[in-house]
């Protein structure tokens, strides 16, 4: 029993690290005020050119920069559009999900059914050795470490550091901020290639640690996901990792139920994460003052710096 | 404007006619629902064209259109392919159904081709594989290697294709070990590598030694190397992803079907019909029998030959999973039944999702 137990959490941690990457970087760029719809878009491009840079180097690890790198730059056509030429935001960020899919197909196309390189798990040195614990949390993949590395670093940085403050305040009142002296525009950018580079590298978990392959919209929606899980979180760090780990254990947890046998059509146990997901964002939308005070003010909504 | 039309329509339509009843050379033309080159169900059945290419020569002449979507859209495209001079035309892909019977309406000079579906007209004629033929060795195959005596199965949605392999799986099982079990879970998809590698781990976690899946990806074969376990691969070799853990696969195999339709529009004898075939015309291969001792493997063996020779593994005694009786002694179920099928045989401990 505590073998299983184990097993599924293992199974729930590597199911909900894609999400977890992708939605802290999309808790950034929606935190200084910028809704970038793509996220499935930059993600599946993240996957394929990460799978595509391991069999070119041979190495998993260069394959997930590649997958950093490609995120990063092609969240850059977005933050041009919408940043610098003020394109419609959530029109530009569905096109990025559409070009990304269409993209992607065609850069893998010589890749389906080409079996990856495995990014192996990497056991922490005396911590792994802790019964239960070390298997639970000290056995994992490199990326598995970055999130939890990423959560925390991202907590320390909108709300420890005078930078997080910044791009708070950008994200709240972009004029006020302006006129306070602070580059609205080049904070956007930045955040928005942050969370192309998190997209692109749970991009690349999914192509060398999830499933080793790359097959066309391997992505399968996780991008959308992993955009709902930043309101989930109410746009706090650590509450979008609970929420992350939940819509994972409650997917798992019905296919456990499934191969037990439980009575229960499965079409519903299917159903679960997303019904989990509609009951908590009721909860919270019931408490006003709480999401208006976590909601960027100026979410979606273009600026243009007088000169 | 409108007789104009119909005089156009008219015209093309004994061009056609004339064309058609030359038949010395024929233009068959082919509607893929994925990329020709998709690593499955879409380049199974472009393998199926270039065999076709090959065989007849310079007696036909072959086209391909690919990522068409089901729906309307399929309608436009093939309707195109009628207009510019296709002879014969195979609509790859379920959703086409409707948009087939409707263009073939307008098009009684073109035959239509349409795989896995059940809608037929004159000039319209269905072909699907027997898959289950295969799923039964399988099943024989998993009570053999199984030490736990029961298979982990990744099921896609609870229609009668996937619930008729699940019963043969099964039964093959059932003739070597009664009391075989089975753990089912369905992802609701056909393709989600992550979903479906999920579900394996699962089914490992719980403690099945086996996997089997009726659903796209290689990703509960990949996840069965990881940890050693054993797997079958679906549509295609997977070896490649799991050298160590595949069995043997069922292989799509549609190029002597287009080669004996090609022939029969040549010669004149094209006729509508249902066809359903299986291991016996080689429809369906099963790829090379690995990672599994020389007894076992002969076994797997003899039964493909069995089936070849005519064994139909639905025959009975057979009992619904409630325990009454589906199949007497030595009948054999129909097909109709096979193909509306919605309930487990007995030893199923499940229940069917509705």
């Amino acid at each position: 029993m505590t073998h299983l137990i184990l097993a599924t959490l293992l199974t729930v941690m590597t199911a909900a690290t894609p999400l977890l990457l992708a939605a802290t970087g999309e808790l950034v760029a929606e935190r200084s005020g910028v809704l970038n719809l793509g996220v499935e878009g930059m993600m599946v491009v993240g996957a394929v050119t990460a799978f595509i840079g391991a069999q070119w180097s041979g190495s998993p690890y260069v394959g997930a920069l590649f997958g950093i790198a490609a995120g990063a730059v092609f969240s850059l056509a977005f933050a041009f559009l919408t940043l610098t030429l003020v394109a419609n935001q959530v029109a530009t960020g569905l096109s990025l999900t559409i070009l990304g899919l269409g993209l992607s197909g065609m850069i893998g196309n010589g890749y389906v059914g080409t079996p990856g390189i495995e990014m192996n798990a990497v056991a922490i040195p005396g911590l792994a050795d802790i019964p239960v614990i070390g298997t639970l949390l000290f056995r994992h993949d490199v990326i598995f470490y970055v999130s939890i590395l990423l959560v925390v670093g991202v907590h320390w940085f909108l709300f420890h550091t005078r930078a997080g403050l910044q791009l708070r305040s950008i994200g709240d009142n972009h004029v006020s901020a302006h006129a306070l002296g602070m580059p609205v525009l080049r904070v956007r950018y930045l955040a928005v290639m942050f969370g192309g580079a998190c997209a692109g590298l749970a991009g690349a978990q999914l192509s060398l640690v999830y499933t080793p392959q790359w097959t066309e919209n391997m992505t399968a929606g996780r991008g959308w996901i992993a955009l709902a899980l930043v309101v989930f979180g109410s746009w706090r760090p650590v509450r979008v990792l609970i929420g992350a780990y939940l819509f994972g254990a409650v997917s798992i947890g019905a296919f456990n139920a499934q191969a037990f046998g439980v009575a229960i059509p499965s079409q519903f146990l299917s159903s679960l994460p997303y019904l989990a997901t509609v009951v908590v964002l009721v909860l919270i939308s019931q408490n006003r003052r709480l999401t208006l005070m976590n909601t960027p003010a100026c979410l979606g909504r273009p600026f243009v710096p007088d000169r | 404007m409108k007789k104009l039309l119909f005089a156009l329509t008219a015209a093309l339509g004994v061009a056609l006619a004339a064309q058609a009843s030359a038949a010395d050379k024929v233009k068959a033309c082919f509607v893929y629902v994925g990329a020709h080159n998709d690593g499955g169900y879409s380049e199974a059945h472009e393998k199926g064209r270039l065999y076709l290419q090959k065989e007849l020569g310079d007696k036909v002449e072959t086209q391909y259109v690919e990522n068409v979507a089901e729906g309307p859209d399929s309608a436009r495209v093939l309707t195109q392919l009628a207009q510019s001079g296709c002879n014969i035309i195979f609509a790859t892909s379920f959703g086409y159904m409707d948009s087939v019977i409707k263009v073939a309406k307008q098009f009684p000079n073109v035959k239509f081709e349409h795989a896995t579906g059940f809608k037929i007209a004159p000039n319209v004629t269905t072909y699907n594989a027997r898959f289950y033929e295969g799923r039964y060795i399988l099943g024989r195959i998993a009570a053999k290697m199984s030490k736990v005596h029961e298979v982990g199965y990744v099921a896609s949605f609870p229609i009668p294709e996937v619930v008729m392999g699940i019963n043969s799986f099964m039964l093959g099982a059932q003739s070597i070990d009664p009391n075989f079990k089975i753990k089912i879970i369905w992802v609701n998809s056909w393709f989600d590598p992550g979903k479906e590698a999920d579900a394996a781990k699962t089914l490992f976690d719980q403690g099945v030694d086996i996997i089997a899946q009726h659903t796209d990806s290689p990703a509960p074969l990949q996840i069965a190397e990881k940890r050693g376990k054993l797997g079958f691969g679906q549509s295609s070799d997977m070896i490649k992803f799991a050298p160590h853990a595949q069995l043997t696969s069922i292989l799509d195999n549609w190029g002597p079907y287009y080669v004996e339709r090609v022939k029969a529009l040549l010669d004149g004898t094209w006729k509508s019909q249902q066809s359903w075939e299986g291991l016996k015309q080689k429809v369906l291969l099963m790829a090379p029998y690995t990672n599994m001792p020389a007894d076992v493997k002969q076994m797997a063996e003899a039964t493909q030959k069995k089936i070849e020779d005519g064994f139909n593994p639905f025959t009975g005694p057979i009992d619904r999973q409630d325990g009454s009786v589906w199949l007497k002694k030595g009948e054999v179920a129909k097909d109709s039944t096979l193909l509306g099928m919605n309930f487990y045989i007995k030893g199923v401990d499940s229940q069917l999702p509705k």
